[in-house]
Formats: C-alpha cells, structure tokens, sequence
C-alpha cells in the first residue's frame, strides 16, 4: 500500500428517512410518502400500458416491443427458478418449447382459437414439464443446471429422430390473433399478471416455504414439509410463464419448429436476469427491455449477435454481479456517504 | 458383422474418452467445471488449419502451436474469469459456458463452415484388424488416446505436480497449508485440460471436417462421460467411454444415425436422476441431492 498516511476513507450507506417512513402506518401520511411508494411501480405498469400505443405505428418495432415481453416472461420463469428456489435452470427453452407445440397442436388438431389455447396450453404445458422435470428435482446445484441443460436439446434430437410434430420442419397454418391490439394487449397483461403474481407469491407463506428451499433445505425438511413436493409446486409456477411465451410466440408467426427448443433461448433469459439484476424479478423484465433492442441492432450480424450476448453475459457474472435493479434501488432507497474510519 | 461392432465401438470409445478427458480431468481432479472445453476443442483445430495452411508452417510445428495456444487460453480463462467467481459453482458454469459461445460463434461469424476445411492425418493406409479394415488414423487415435490416458494418471500419481492437483481436489485449504499455491494449481489444471482438448482435436479431426457445431456436440460428449463415470474417478472415466462409445454405435448400427445424440443425452439424464454421483463417483450424497 503506498498512501499509508493518506486518511481511509469508506463508503457508508443509511436508508433515506422516506423510505423508513414508508415501511409503516406513515406511508399513507402525505403524497410524498405514497408516491415514493407508487410511483415507480406506475412508471413501470405505465411504460408496458402505453408501449403498444406508441408502437402501433411502426409494425417493425411493435414485434420487436412483442419480443421484449416474451423474453421478460422467460427471464421471470429463470429468476424465480434460480433466485428464489435455488434451481439454477439452463433450460429455459424447454418450458417454451413445450408451450409452442402444446398450443399449436391445440389449435390445429381441436381447432380453438388462440384466446382459448394459450391458456389451456399454459397450464397443460407446464403439467408436462413437472411431470418430466420431477424425477430431477432432488438434485442440487451445478447436478440440477447440467440436466436442465439437456431437456432442449434431447427434445430436438427426439422430435428429429422419431419425426413426430412435423419432424425438422415443424408445422404452420396456426391461426394468428387478428388484430394487432388483441395481440399486444394479451402479452402485456400476461407480463404483468405473471411479474406482480409472482412478487405477491414470493412474500406469502407459501413462497417463504420456497424461499426456505433455497436458503437452508434441511431446515424446511425438519420442519415436515417435504422439499421436493415444494420444489414440484415451484417449477410448475416456474413453467407457466414460460409456456405462456412459448405458446403466445407461435401465434405471433403462425408455426411451430424445433427453433423453439434453441439454445438462445436458454441463454438471453440468463443474460437478462443477471443483467437486470437477480432476485428482484423486474430486474429481468428492465435487462429484457435493454437487450432485445440491442439485439435487433445486431441482427445485420448474424451470429455475432450470440457473442455479443455472452461476452455481455460474461462481463456481468464476473464484474458486476449485483445487476442494475439492485444498484438502481440501492440508490433510491439509500444515500451514501464518505467516513474517515 | 459383430467384428465390425467390435473393432469400430472400440475406435469410437477412445474417441470418447479423448474427447472427455480434458473435461474430466479439470472437473474431476480440481473441481473446476470448464464448459468452453468443445470450443477450445474446435478452436485448438481451427488455429491449426489457419497456420498450417494460411501461414504455411509445416504442420508439427503448426499443430504445437495450436496445442500451446489452447493451453494459454485456458490459463487465461482461469486469471480472468474463474478465479474471480471461484466457489460460486453457477457463476463458473455460466462464465465459461458463455465464453465457450463467444468462441464457437465468432468461428461461426468469421465464416468457417462447409467441408472445405480438413486437417491432415498423421499417415494414409489401412490395416486389417479382425479382418476389418481400419485407416492408420483411428489406429493412431487408439494408441495415442490410451498413452495420454496412461501419461496423465502417472503424472498424478508420482510427479509433484500432479499431486498438487489431486491435493487441491481433496481439500483446498489443507493444500495450500502445505504450500501448494491454489490459483496457480488450478490454473495450471485448466490449461493442461485445454491442452488436452487441443490433443484430442488433432487427432480427431482428420477424420471428417472441421465444423462449428462439433463445439457443442463434444462438450455434451465431455459431460455425459464424465456424469456416468462419476466425478474424480479414473476407472469410471474409461469405463463409462467404453460403455457409451459401444451403446453409441450399436445403435448407429442398428438404428438411425438421430439416435446417436440421444443416447448420450438420455445417458446424462437417466444417470444424474438416479445416481448422481456417477457409477464410480466418490462423493456424498447429500451435496448433490436432497
């Protein structure tokens, strides 16, 4: 060390006298008070309600805006896996996938329109993915990433191998949504039914069993909850959003391949979350809404578009760990100051 | 008929195990999960087509070069992104695999694909083993795969070094009591790792040509040998080569070539569900599975 006689110094963070104040009774004790508390969450709920207002005038960019929403759902279904059970899942294209094809065949093969088989394809979707990701869900850590890791990619080479749905080239002839405000209006209301259900979840009882999970298993165990049945419940809330996207997905192009199981779609939701910032579960949603466009600045390049996204992924997981969420409401909630120590 | 499954599963399973010993070794022995082994495995081949026939180095020369510079870059990958997210297993397994789809895209982007890239082989003939015939290079690949195999256990076992990396594997913080520095350890086992990957592209490649996607294929490969045979297990290693190498082509055999990928995945799954630890694997239960 060089400057010895330099004075050291040290950052000190307190939490902002409105944001204690806010935390009680006093929270409804003047305007200041309530919009400190509301007015993010509306500038947030605003920009996704307005969106497709502003977009309506620029087909191009009102897809891309449908894109945002679908990877934000995706990065929701990631986040709550990895940060609030502790299932770091490197599958993410699974969970859409099996929404895409579960919703096609529905509307070919029963013939119902869109409104009704995205749903019925949501919940039906995520049965199956439980189903076939139960027998995992006793494993821990990296074991648990590395399986998930393989669930697309078996998927592919299944379809591929046996030549069911359409074999490599997936089938088309899905109905569409007709109108473009139905269709932007379905996924915004998906998005945000999904991101403030889940934040409502996560803080009731049943959520802090699941976050147990993740912070001590054997703590949960020995208070006679069984961890894997938790887990179960876990990933299905975990699968819905994920076949929501998928399933929504394929009426927006009106077909279905085995694209849908590809490895970006896997890795973007990753670079989203931990971009945006782990654990907050809007943080996905923001790193959503900051990559897709950059994405489709990128699309000219092809492929350099995945190496973009992972050195920018890599560059986060190493330098910057925390995420912008996490430093954004640092600063809101806290003031910093320097301390001789 | 059955000579032929004989001598080619063979072939085909020291395959494997050239292709999963890098992995192995860095995961087994230091605990260290390096996901860009398939794209240090093409790149390693790609640095040296470009040398030997870009350059215009003879080619010893320009497949050494290729071999240091994969160790290089693994070394690399340690200093600058594993050392930073040490112990946080899911930021280690995220990094490099990110890493290793950097490399393998940029590839892709800058243009290498097709079948007009090829790697020579270290010699042309064939000879007849149980009456089938098998080119020199598989015969090379056999030899060559079992003396790195053989090589590497010695240099664990009986040379400092080695038992630097085995120490560091059985407890990190006892090793470095007894002076063995971690991070250069470590890094050293990633780079002798990637060194190996680079090896096995060498000698691999020759046989077909060089092609992005082998990238991912060989790290699925890497993982599945490495699942089954267990974590830190040597004779689970080859083992499980041998057994996934045969299921691989009889069902090649008797099936659609599809089904190839299959197995493996299937292979991966089945076992991490069952017995995660592996069928020779020495772990405790309880760190892998409620």
């Amino acid at each position: 060390m060089t400057g010895t006689n330099k004075e050291q110094r040290r950052k000190e963070r307190i939490d902002r006298g409105i944001k204690v104040r806010s935390e009680s009774l006093y929270a409804i004790n003047s305007w200041e008070e309530i919009s400190y508390l509301v007015a993010p969450r509306m500038l947030f709920i605003g920009f996704f309600l307005l969106m497709p207002f502003f977009l309506s005038h620029y087909p191009y960019w009102g897809r891309v805006g449908l894109s945002v929403g679908i990877l934000a759902l995706l990065s929701i279904s990631f986040d709550f896996l990895a940060n609030y059970v502790g299932l770091v899942s490197l599958g993410g294209a699974f969970f859409y996938g099996v929404g895409g094809y579960a919703s096609a065949l529905i509307n070919t093969e029963l013939g119902l329109p869109p409104l009704l088989s995205i749903p019925i394809a949501t919940v039906v979707g995520s049965f199956i993915c439980t189903a076939m990701l139960a027998p995992c869900l006793p494993l821990r850590g990296i074991y648990f990433a590395i399986v998930t890791l393989m669930y697309p990619l078996l998927m592919i080479r299944l379809i591929e191998a046996l030549d069911i749905f359409g074999g490599t080239n997936g089938f088309r002839g899905i109905d569409g949504f007709g109108s473009i405000w139905i269709e932007q209006y379905g996924l915004v209301f998906g998005l945000l039914l999904a991101l403030f259900g889940l934040r409502r979840f996560v803080n009731e009882d049943a959520g802090l069993v699941i976050r147990a999970v993740k912070d001590n298993d054997q703590s949960v165990r020995a208070s006679g909850i069984s961890v894997t049945w938790t887990k179960t419940k876990a990933v299905f809330l975990a699968s819905l959003p994920g076949c929501f996207a998928g399933a929504y997905y394929i009426h927006m192009y009106s077909n279905v391949g085995i694209s849908s199981f590809a490895l970006d779609l896997s890795i973007m939701p990753i670079a989203a979350t931990v971009i945006g910032g782990g654990g907050t579960l809007i943080g996905p949603v923001i790193g959503a809404v900051l990559l897709v466009p950059l994405s489709e600045f990128l699309r000219d390049f092809g492929s350099l578009r995945i190496v973009v996204y992972a050195l920018v992924l890599t560059g986060f997981v190493v330098f910057r760990s925390d995420g912008l969420m996490n430093v954004i409401s640092r600063k809101y909630q806290q003031f910093e100051r320097w301390v001789k120590i | 008929m059955f000579a032929d499954v004989l001598v080619y599963g063979f072939i085909q399973s020291s395959a494997l195990l050239l292709m999963a010993f890098g992995f192995s070794l860095v995961y087994g022995v230091s605990r260290l999960p390096n996901f860009a082994h398939g794209a240090i495995y093409v790149l390693t081949a790609f640095v040296a087509w470009a040398l030997f026939n870009q350059v215009g180095l003879p080619y010893p020369v320009a497949a050494a070069l290729a071999i240091a510079i994969s160790g290089l870059l693994g070394v690399l990958i340690y200093y600058v992104v594993l050392r930073r997210v040490r112990g946080m297993e899911i930021s280690e397994v995220i990094a490099t695999y990110a890493i290793g789809l950097a490399v393998l895209e940029s590839l892709r982007y800058a243009g290498f694909r097709g079948t007009s890239y090829a790697l020579p082989a270290l010699s042309d003939g064939v000879v007849f083993i149980f009456d089938v015939p098998v080119d020199h290079q598989r015969v090379w690949l056999t030899v060559l795969g079992f003396t790195m195999v053989g090589a590497i256990w010695l240099l664990t076992r009986y040379t400092k070094v080695g038992r630097a990396l085995k120490g560091m594997a059985q407890d990190e913080r006892a090793a470095m009591m007894l002076g063995i520095d971690s991070d250069r350890t470590a890094a050293l086992a990633v780079g002798l790792g990637s060194m190996l990957a680079g090896v096995a592209a060498l000698i691999i490649f020759p046989l077909g040509s060089l092609v992005v996607e082998e990238g991912y294929k060989v790290l699925i490969y890497a993982i599945a040998v490495c699942v089954v045979g267990g974590l830190g297990s040597w004779a689970g290693t080859v083992i499980a080569a041998f057994v996934l190498g045969y299921s691989q082509y009889i069902t090649v055999f008797y099936g659609k070539p599809h089904f190839q990928m299959v197995v493996m995945l299937l292979a991966i799954i089945a076992t991490l569900i069952v017995r995660p630890s592996g069928f020779f694997g020495k772990q405790k239960q309880l760190e892998e599975r409620v």
